[in-house]
């Protein structure tokens, strides 16, 4: 069954074509790994799925409402994706717990009581049950990003969208992230869409890796065929680069 | 300074009562006609956007008695007789609410874009993020040059002298052209002002320091 279907989309800003003719199927519990070079336009077709970017023109069906369809109500899809930056996007002016608690209360109308248990289940999972009370201005990187995931979990998603996740933390935090969405993905049936360049991640739990350049999808492949066949000239030269920073 | 007071205390009372009384409205409906531009001047929406400038830029830059004065003469003119006090209020508030606007403007658009993000994909309407999540922060941002612009409110409401507002500086212009006494009317009306701006400015920075 399909969760997220690009047909044909393209975005231009301005005269910068930023996705051209993007066809991509990710079916429900799938887990895909996006890749490419900086500015390929890999962070736009994530950012696309949940409508925080616009495309100029094409089909993209998400959990079954049409994001061409002007009519559609966005929050309506944001209510079942959910979505972890690379900057976390913590609220700075709320504890922890509220963090996680606002948008069940405000969007889904949870009852409080049953809110918490929720908030406090996920933030057991990600490890963090002991820092309720703190605010995101006292969490390291790699906690901020957890909570963040906590964040997302407790609106019960369907999709989940990971935009460099660890792209802007300390190495020794990167596994306790990294581990975190390992979970999600082998103990839940949630569709996943990962913007990283982590390999081990990829070939771990990825169903599929999607390389990206220049706002054209290039290849759309397992991660096993991918890392050690890839296609294109251009996958081998960008895979030959990250690996030898490995 | 003292007998001037004391033998015209109830003078004196009742234009500090006309100066709060004043400052508090029109600090109230600033606070709220400046936000709501403020919040305007962000929008997407280029019309919107255009018309809450255009207010900001006309109430900004036309001098508080200017505006004042046309809500006490020429107001009446065309639709109905409203008092010195009200049209005093009444321009203090337009003339304070597009400061207060830039202000918080300026608040909101330094507040990182990640944070409406975040709301947002997290399934929030535009109005429960900028609530729940992007004006708490922005307040606490502004809340030094907002204590600046209340101050000036209060000492800018001695614009209802000029419109028989009877405030504080009415009283004592009055007075003073009664009892020649200038140098202790003038005195008691200082530090009559001093009463109410200087515990404000102290709140304020106890805010500051408390929500900081």
């Amino acid at each position: 069954m399909s969760m997220i279907k690009f047909k044909n989309v393209e975005k231009y800003y301005g005269e910068y074509h930023a996705l051209n003719n993007i066809n991509l199927e990710v079916n429900k519990g799938e887990v895909v790994v996006v890749l490419g070079p900086s500015g390929s336009g890999k962070s736009t077709l994530i950012r696309t799925i949940n409508g925080l970017e616009d495309f100029s023109s094409g089909q993209l069906v998400v959990n079954g409402f049409d994001l061409a369809d002007k009519k559609t109500d966005i929050n309506k899809i944001r209510k079942d994706v959910g979505m972890v930056f690379q900057h976390f996007n913590l609220y700075d002016n709320k504890t922890v717990l509220e963090n996680i608690m606002l948008a069940p209360r405000l969007v889904l109308k949870r009852d409080e009581k049953e809110n918490k248990e929720t908030a406090l289940e996920f933030l057991d999972m990600v490890g963090l049950k002991d820092k309720i009370n703190a605010k995101p201005s006292q969490l390291s990187g790699g906690q901020k990003q957890r909570v963040a995931i906590a964040r997302s979990l407790a609106m019960k998603p369907k999709v989940m969208l990971f935009d460099e996740p660890t792209s802007a933390l300390d190495p020794e935090m990167i596994d306790d992230v990294l581990n975190v969405m390992k979970k999600i993905a082998q103990t839940t049936d949630m569709t996943m869409v990962v913007v990283t360049h982590e390999m081990g991640f990829a070939r771990e739990v990825a169903d599929r890796v999607v390389f990206i350049d220049q706002g054209t999808i290039i290849e759309d492949d397992t991660a096993e065929e991918f890392y050690n066949n890839p296609k294109e000239e251009r996958a081998r030269k960008f895979l030959s680069k990250i690996i030898v920073h490995k | 300074m003292i007998h001037v007071l004391v033998n015209n205390w109830q003078v004196f009372l009742s234009g500090f009562f006309n100066t709060v009384l004043c400052s508090i409205l029109a600090l109230f409906f600033s606070l709220v006609i400046g936000s709501g531009f403020a919040i305007m001047e962000t929008f997407q929406n280029k019309f919107l956007s255009g018309f809450a400038r255009a207010y900001i830029e006309l109430f900004r830059n036309i001098p508080l008695l200017v505006i004042t004065m046309f809500f006490y003469v020429v107001f009446p003119q065309y639709f109905f007789t409203i008092s010195g006090f009200a049209a005093g209020t009444i321009g203090l508030t337009l003339y304070t609410s597009s400061f207060i606007a830039e202000t918080v403007r300026a608040g909101i658009q330094s507040i990182d874009i990640g944070q409406m993000e975040g709301a947002r994909s997290n399934g929030l309407t535009y109005w429960q993020a900028m609530k729940n999540i992007i004006l708490p922060q922005a307040f606490v941002l502004v809340i030094p040059p907002l204590g600046n612009q209340f101050v000036n409110l209060i000492k800018n409401s001695s614009v209802l002298a000029f419109v028989a507002g009877f405030d504080l500086m009415y009283q004592g212009d009055s007075l003073a052209s009664q009892t020649f006494d200038t140098i202790n009317t003038y005195l008691v009306v200082g530090v009559l002002y001093l009463i109410i701006t200087l515990p404000l400015s102290y709140y304020m920075k106890h805010l500051e320091n408390k929500l900081s």
